[in-house]
């Protein structure tokens, strides 16, 4: 199985983040979901490797999950 | 639940008369005079074995039904001697297209038969009734079937070595003792409720408007499915040819509706016409309106009461893989309850149709789930993601192979199978043990004509003893599709699935595959 990377992989995270936000700037939610959708299956296809891939959407699931009990902690 | 009243007639079979007695024993009751249980009944009776089927109702009712069979069920009946008599009557197609708001180019088009030079056609389309009638017809041909029109089940009592069945015609009752019930009594299975087992899964929260009409015309005989067509905006749509002029029309109309108004012809017809012109000329066939589930049994054999068709598992329409894959079930069960009806294989070769049939069943539950989904995403960001496939599809490639406007109905394959021996030799490409044998020309017919409805092998230059064999060697294409080398063999099942192959097979190999495909070994 290919090894995801998790290291940083990116020249300019600055330049890349402001373009990924700017992506969505001003939309509203129904138009921001739609350009993000597209970008997901562009990258998607760009990777091409489906286990890759499926253990990114794990982790992005995961972080998700324990996001929500942080939450769930700080409520008691 | 439709009253009796509202269920279309296409052809009247009479009401078939009270046993004498009010007390009978035999091998065989199959439950339901679908295509499923008519199909059942053929096969069992063709390897001679005594069959009676009651059903419900005392006519072949008409109305929307299954109308897409798929090349596998074309086999099975090709086997079955009904093939050329389904295909002759049917429309053959086997290319989809996938249209996208008003653009008049499809944005995806597919080909149901990638692999050519095979007897049967990807697909053909023909009203469930037409299917029913060639199977009525088919089965008139033997003495040994015994068909009850307007005969219920009331009850069943189950035991170890057979079921009680107690069945009702007019104000007649009597009693069935059958060593083998075969319920094929569809969705609401009356032998599944009254056994009080379990039917789980997931209801659609969405409705189809189905309006079959008639009309004449010139249109290509494929399939063409609409996303959010200008003429059902925000939903989707398709289209589809039946014989005799008669077209499939269906309309998503999305979950908050009321049903009764929406299938009255006033409100059925603007459809119709905002699809295919103003001034298009049709007549109504039936109209009707359709939610979908996806579910199946836990277990598809209790004991002596095995279930087969939508008795035991329900999937969308889309993917046509409700009805074939009920015939999938019949063409797995019948050779092995024939075993076991002459002695030849054990009554537990039945939990190798459990498998199996469940294995088929999961697979058309996964992909018909998908593409409901894909058709009715349930929540905003499903919904972006989903246009965002059909936007980019429209403009990239890449993404046409996930327009998902149905997977339509396969051959599946039994990847893991208490039947299969599994490949000695690691270099095979070709048909893996569990996967449907492959048609193909030989001898100026088909393979699959020749195999016949006994174990057999494939061969290539080297013959075997105690079955029959059949030498491919003359059919390059077939020894290509095979990847089927000079004195490499395969064992094929009674159902035309690889059981096992070998690049350099024995006799004592052999016998051992054919002993496991029969359940004799484990």
């Amino acid at each position: 199985m290919s090894r995801i990377k998790l290291e940083p992989n990116i020249d300019r995270p600055d330049d890349l983040y402001a373009q990924i936000v700017g992506l969505t700037s001003g939309l509203d939610e129904t138009h921001a979901f739609a350009r993000q959708a597209r970008l997901i299956l562009l990258l998607a296809n760009q990777i091409g490797d489906v286990d890759v891939i499926t253990q990114l959407i794990r982790l992005a699931a995961q972080r998700d999950e324990l996001g929500q009990k942080l939450a769930d902690s700080e409520a008691f | 639940m439709k009253k009796e009243s509202q269920v279309p007639v296409w052809r009247a079979m009479g009401s078939t008369p009270a046993p004498a007695t009010a007390r009978e024993a035999m091998p065989v009751l199959i439950v339901g005079a679908g295509p499923v249980g008519l199909t059942i009944a053929l096969d069992l009776a063709q390897r001679g074995n005594r069959v009676t089927i009651v059903n419900r109702l005392d006519f072949v009712s008409a109305g929307s039904k299954a109308i897409c069979f798929a090349k596998r069920s074309l086999d099975i009946w090709g086997r079955l001697g009904v093939g050329a008599a389904i295909v002759g009557k049917g429309v053959v197609w086997e290319t989809g297209k996938v249209f996208w708001g008003d653009k008049p180019e499809p944005i995806y088009q597919f080909d149901l038969l990638p692999v050519k030079n095979q007897k049967m056609p990807a697909f053909v389309n023909i009203q469930q009734y037409h299917v029913e009638s060639i199977l009525i017809d088919a089965l008139a041909c033997y003495d040994n079937v015994d068909i009850r029109w307007g005969h219920s089940v009331r009850d069943i009592e189950v035991g170890e070595t057979g079921a009680t069945v107690h069945v009702a015609t007019g104000e007649a009752e009597y009693f069935v003792d059958a060593d083998w019930v075969i319920a094929c009594d569809g969705a609401r299975s009356t032998v599944r409720t009254t056994m009080g087992l379990d039917f789980e899964g997931r209801v659609f929260e969405d409705n189809f408007l189905i309006a079959d009409i008639k009309m004449t015309g010139d249109r290509p005989s494929e399939r063409w499915f609409w996303f959010d067509p200008p003429f059902n905006p925000g939903q989707s749509a398709l289209l589809h040819k039946q014989p005799d002029d008669v077209w499939r029309l269906d309309f998503q109309l999305g979950w908050g509706i009321d049903r009764e108004e929406a299938m009255k012809p006033e409100n059925v017809e603007p459809y119709v016409r905002a699809m295919l012109g103003q001034d298009v000329v049709f007549e109504r066939e039936w109209y009707s309106i359709y939610t979908f589930q996806c579910r199946r049994m836990t277990r598809f054999v209790h004991g002596p009461v095995i279930f087969a068709g939508d008795a035991a598992h329900l999937v969308s329409p889309f993917g046509a893989r409700g009805c074939n894959g009920g015939i999938a079930d019949a063409d797995n069960l019948c050779w092995k309850l024939d075993l076991v009806l002459r002695g030849a294989g054990p009554t537990t070769l039945l939990e190798s149709y459990n498998v199996e049939a469940i294995a088929t069943a999961d697979e058309n539950i996964l992909h018909s789930s998908r593409s409901t989904d894909f058709m009715s995403p349930k929540d905003a960001p499903a919904t972006a993601l989903r246009d965002a496939v059909l936007e980019l599809a429209s403009r990239y490639p890449f993404a046409r192979p996930m327009v998902n406007s149905g997977r339509l109905s396969t051959a599946v394959n039994y990847a893991v199978s208490p039947l299969s021996t599994a490949d000695e030799d690691g270099d095979w490409a070709g048909l893996s043990p569990g996967m449907p044998a492959l048609d193909g020309p030989l001898d100026g017919g088909w393979l699959l004509d020749q195999v016949g409805t006994e174990f057999a092998l494939l061969t290539n230059g080297i013959e075997y003893q105690g079955m029959k064999n059949l030498d491919l060697s003359v059919s390059p294409i077939l020894c290509e599709r095979f990847d089927l080398s000079p004195g490499a063999a395969y064992l094929i099942r009674p159902d035309q699935i690889v059981a096992g192959r070998w690049r350099h097979p024995d006799q004592n190999k052999i016998e051992a595959a054919r002993q496991r495909a029969s359940g004799l070994v484990s």
